[in-house]
């Protein structure tokens, strides 16, 4: 240790100056592998307890709400309160097909990683009506800006099947040419934005793509999701500040499943406050909702965008839900929290409330719901099958080599020119036959 | 990405000879153990690192010795990571963040580029940057443009960073020890790919694990291998090969498997760089291959070919061939078109022989 200066940590210290030792708090969750798990110290408030404020209110008007937990389905499986969307049946049962269809579509893909079909997968269980709820309170056209966990809001949007599996595959069916991580979507079409792997850097992209419209005139407004503890990142407080000083008509999704990989919402600061409470201080509308409350979902989705789209402001929305699955194909949550905060999480699995729901309104049975479920696993069999004809991830030959060097720049520069050149060279020495068979 | 999350496996002692056979990851995680109970005054941390012992298991069991306050959990927040780690080395201590993926290295570049690198220029020397920041590097496990880039480039062209990417389990504990020790902040990449076993460049060839390796035998306890000073890796006079991580190994291979005799040097250290190695090499050969798995523009092997052209020019029989990756991000599916495999190596050490 070289030069080290003299006055270095273990030499220094307040010794005998008969002041308390400082210590280092460091989060430490409720539970971990093995442990009980006893979630009631979780404050749940009744279903329909709380207040709804005007869509243009003041920003401070929601704060008893980043405290509290907007919650529309009771233990009765009926809607109560104020936030009840009054959706009627046909919606509800749309809302539960795609439901089914985001769980099968899960299910199934993360099997064809386990079977070597693609390098990664990535489950929302659990969360489904965080992104298919929401996005069905949006207009269509209204441009969304997801992290890697909102399938759900492709298949509100009803973006073909085929194109996710192609996409996951990266097979020659690929829109993305087999560049991306699987589920790394992009559908222009569908004002689904490209998805990055660097978390939050979509936040105040979602806050500039609202802006822009604003200082259009145009009438759509933009939505993004954020993991909680993707919110630790910088680019998220710039998003909220942006968001507050320009008045972005946009709305801030924060999706609280209480675990970022291993480590719990505590290390994003959940120990202290809400998620919600966070957009107050910015000066942000801020809602706290039940994630796992499809009707809670929509509603207060529905509240932020008309408020967006009245000229009235953002606003950030908790969405308090359980990551039921490991955070991806890569992990294994056995070895940082226990298997029984899944099967102890009181607020239940969205896509049953929703189901007894229909049942309790007399618009819904489980014959119905059995025959949707298979219907889902079918279809997703079918169209697997479809995209199975395009490749699966081999060693990535489904793509002319040509495609890795496009898109880089709107033209091909002489070093990439070049570049491109050696590629096809080098594949026509290692496989002078021609590419082998898939 | 399948390999993401590896077990670590039992460290194998070699039943005869007693050797401990390590891989790449019980080799860091052994340095940071040592160093952790040697020296007081570091801490590690980063996103995963804590409790779960980090998603490649690097820090795995730490937490549980060293207690808490030594190895914990951060928010994801890199900019943070790295700024906290500024204000620890102001302090006096001697932190190791962990970056999880080089790829999201960069919202920590301002704290790393204006902050760690110029603490001491800018104070005269009052106040250091002692941090060694340890970051999977580099490609080779399709985990596509977010899990596989090799920044290092970015880091040499910075005054003030040291910039450390060793390829052997013995060379990691070695290196990673004397970045720790080292009172200047440090980039520490470890390249994944060989994490779990040296890797030839053919991909369609089985996984090689390190036991067979004679670099995978690691000595217990606290030893260094010191910063600026390259592995000879082979001895050669028909050229010198220039690379680093695990181009090192694919470097060898492609030697091997053509017969080619050369002087291939694991520089271990881009900055500060073994220069005295590079020259004598050179002049000895006359012929100078340089690899890196990194993109090519401003890559780090157009800094090394610079230096071995002003340096060794009277003693070039051949033009200097850099072998890289290609300047595109690094794609998904078409992984090993992109990666400067054993046919982009060949062809370059065919034209520095034909000359
Ligand atoms: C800038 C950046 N840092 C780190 C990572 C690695 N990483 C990928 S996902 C993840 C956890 C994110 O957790 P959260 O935001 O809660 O989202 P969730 O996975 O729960 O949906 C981390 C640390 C990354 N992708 N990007
Ligand atoms: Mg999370």
């Amino acid at each position: 240790m070289a030069d080290r200066p003299k006055d270095a940590a273990s030499t220094q210290g307040n010794a005998g100056q008969n002041k308390p030792s400082l210590t280092l708090h460091v989060p430490e969750p409720h539970y971990r592998p093995g442990d009980t798990v006893d979630y009631s110290h979780l404050d749940i408030p009744e279903a329909g307890a709380q207040i709804r404020p005007d869509e243009v209110c003041e920003a401070k008007e929601t704060a008893p709400l980043a405290h509290d937990l907007i919650r529309v389905l009771g233990e009765d499986n009926k809607a109560h309160g104020p936030w009840d969307p009054k959706l009627t049946p046909d919606t509800l049962r749309e809302m539960l097909g795609h439901f089914a269809l985001v769980r099968a579509f899960d299910e199934r893909m993360f099997r064809g990683q386990r079977q070597g079909k693609t390098s990664f997968y990535m489950k929302c269980t659990g969360e489904e009506a965080t992104s298919v709820s929401t996005a069905m309170a949006l207009a269509g056209d209204d441009m969304v800006f997801p992290s890697y966990r909102q399938q759900g809001v492709l298949i509100a949007r009803g973006y073909p099947l085929i194109e996710m599996i192609n996409q996951i595959y990266s097979n020659k069916g690929d829109k993305l040419k087999g560049r991306q991580l699987p589920i790394m979507y992009s559908s222009r079409k569908h004002s689904f934005f490209t998805i990055s792997g660097n978390l939050a850097t979509q936040t105040p992209q979602a806050v500039g793509w609202a802006m822009a419209s604003a200082i259009k005139g145009d009438s759509r407004i933009a939505a993004t999701w954020v993991g909680e503890g993707s919110t630790a990142e910088g680019d998220f407080h710039s998003a909220c500040t942006f968001a507050t000083v320009y008045n972005a008509p946009v709305i801030l999704n924060v999706i609280n499943n209480q675990w970022a990989i291993s480590s719990f919402s505590g290390f994003a600061g959940g120990e202290r406050t809400t998620f919600a409470a966070r957009g107050l201080g910015y000066g942000l509308a801020s809602l706290r909702v039940d994630g796992n409350d499809p009707l809670a979902c929509y509603a207060a989705e529905k509240w932020a965008a008309d408020r967006a789209r009245a000229n009235a402001g953002p606003t950030l929305i908790e969405f308090f839900t359980y990551r039921a699955e490991g955070h991806s194909t890569s992990d294994d949550p056995s070895g940082y929290r226990s298997a029984e905060e899944r099967e102890e999480w009181p607020l239940g699995d969205p896509i049953n409330r929703l189901k007894k729901h229909l049942i309790a309104l007399g618009e819904w049975d489980e014959e119905r719901q059995a025959a949707l479920d298979v219907e889902c696993v079918d279809l997703v069999k079918k169209t697997t099958k479809e995209a199975e004809k395009n490749g699966i991830l081999g060693h990535g030959l489904h793509h002319p080599f040509h495609t890795m060097f496009e898109d880089v720049f709107e033209e091909l520069p002489w070093h990439l020119q070049e570049q491109a050149e050696q590629a096809i060279h080098e594949r026509e020495t290692k496989f002078p036959e021609g590419l082998p068979k898939q | 990405m399948s390999e993401t999350v590896t077990k670590n496996s039992v460290k194998s002692a070699d039943k005869e000879s007693g050797e401990r056979r390590l891989n790449m990851i019980e080799a860091i995680n052994e340095a940071l153990d040592v160093m952790l109970a040697r020296d007081p005054d570091t801490v590690v941390f980063g996103e995963d690192v804590g409790y779960f012992g980090g998603v490649f298991r690097c820090t795995a069991g730490l937490q549980e010795k060293h207690g808490k306050s030594r190895v914990f959990d951060t928010p994801i927040n890199e900019c943070g990571i790295i700024g906290v780690a500024v204000g620890m080395g102001a302090y006096g201590l001697r932190p190791i963040p962990e970056i999880q993926f080089a790829d999201y290295i960069y919202p920590g570049l301002d704290q790393l580029i204006s902050e760690a690198a110029r603490l001491r220029y800018r104070s005269a020397g009052e106040y250091i940057a002692p941090m060694t920041v340890r970051s999977p590097f580099g490609g080779g496990i399709f985990g596509g443009q977010t899990h596989s880039q090799s920044p290092e480039s970015l880091f040499t062209h910075v005054s003030g960073l040291k910039t450390v990417i060793p390829a052997t389990p013995y060379d990691a504990k070695g290196l990673l020890i004397s970045a720790i020790e080292d009172n200047d902040p440090v980039i520490f990449f470890e390249p994944k790919r060989i994490y779990n076993g040296p890797f030839s460049g053919f991909y369609d060839n089985p996984v090689e694990p390190w036991k067979r390796h004679k670099d995978s035998i690691v000595p217990e306890g606290y030893y260094k291998v010191p910063l600026g000073k390259a592995r000879q890796v082979t001895k050669g006079e028909q050229m010198t090969v220039l690379a680093y991580g695990t181009m090192v190994h694919v470097a060898e291979a492609v030697c091997e498997a053509k017969g080619v005799e050369a002087d291939i040097l694991d520089l271990r250290t881009m900055v500060p760089l073994d220069i005295e190695a590079i020259e004598a090499s050179v002049k000895r050969t006359g012929r100078c291959m340089i690899v890196h798995e990194a993109t090519r523009t401003s890559g780090f092997g157009a800094e090394l070919s610079a230096l071995v052209q002003e340096r060794c020019f009277y003693h070039l029989e051949a033009p200097i061939e850099r072998v890289t990756g290609f300047d595109t991000p690094y794609p998904h599916s078409l992984e090993w078109a992109y990666f400067p495999g054993p046919v982009r190596l060949g062809e370059a050490i065919d034209r520095l022989l034909k000359e």
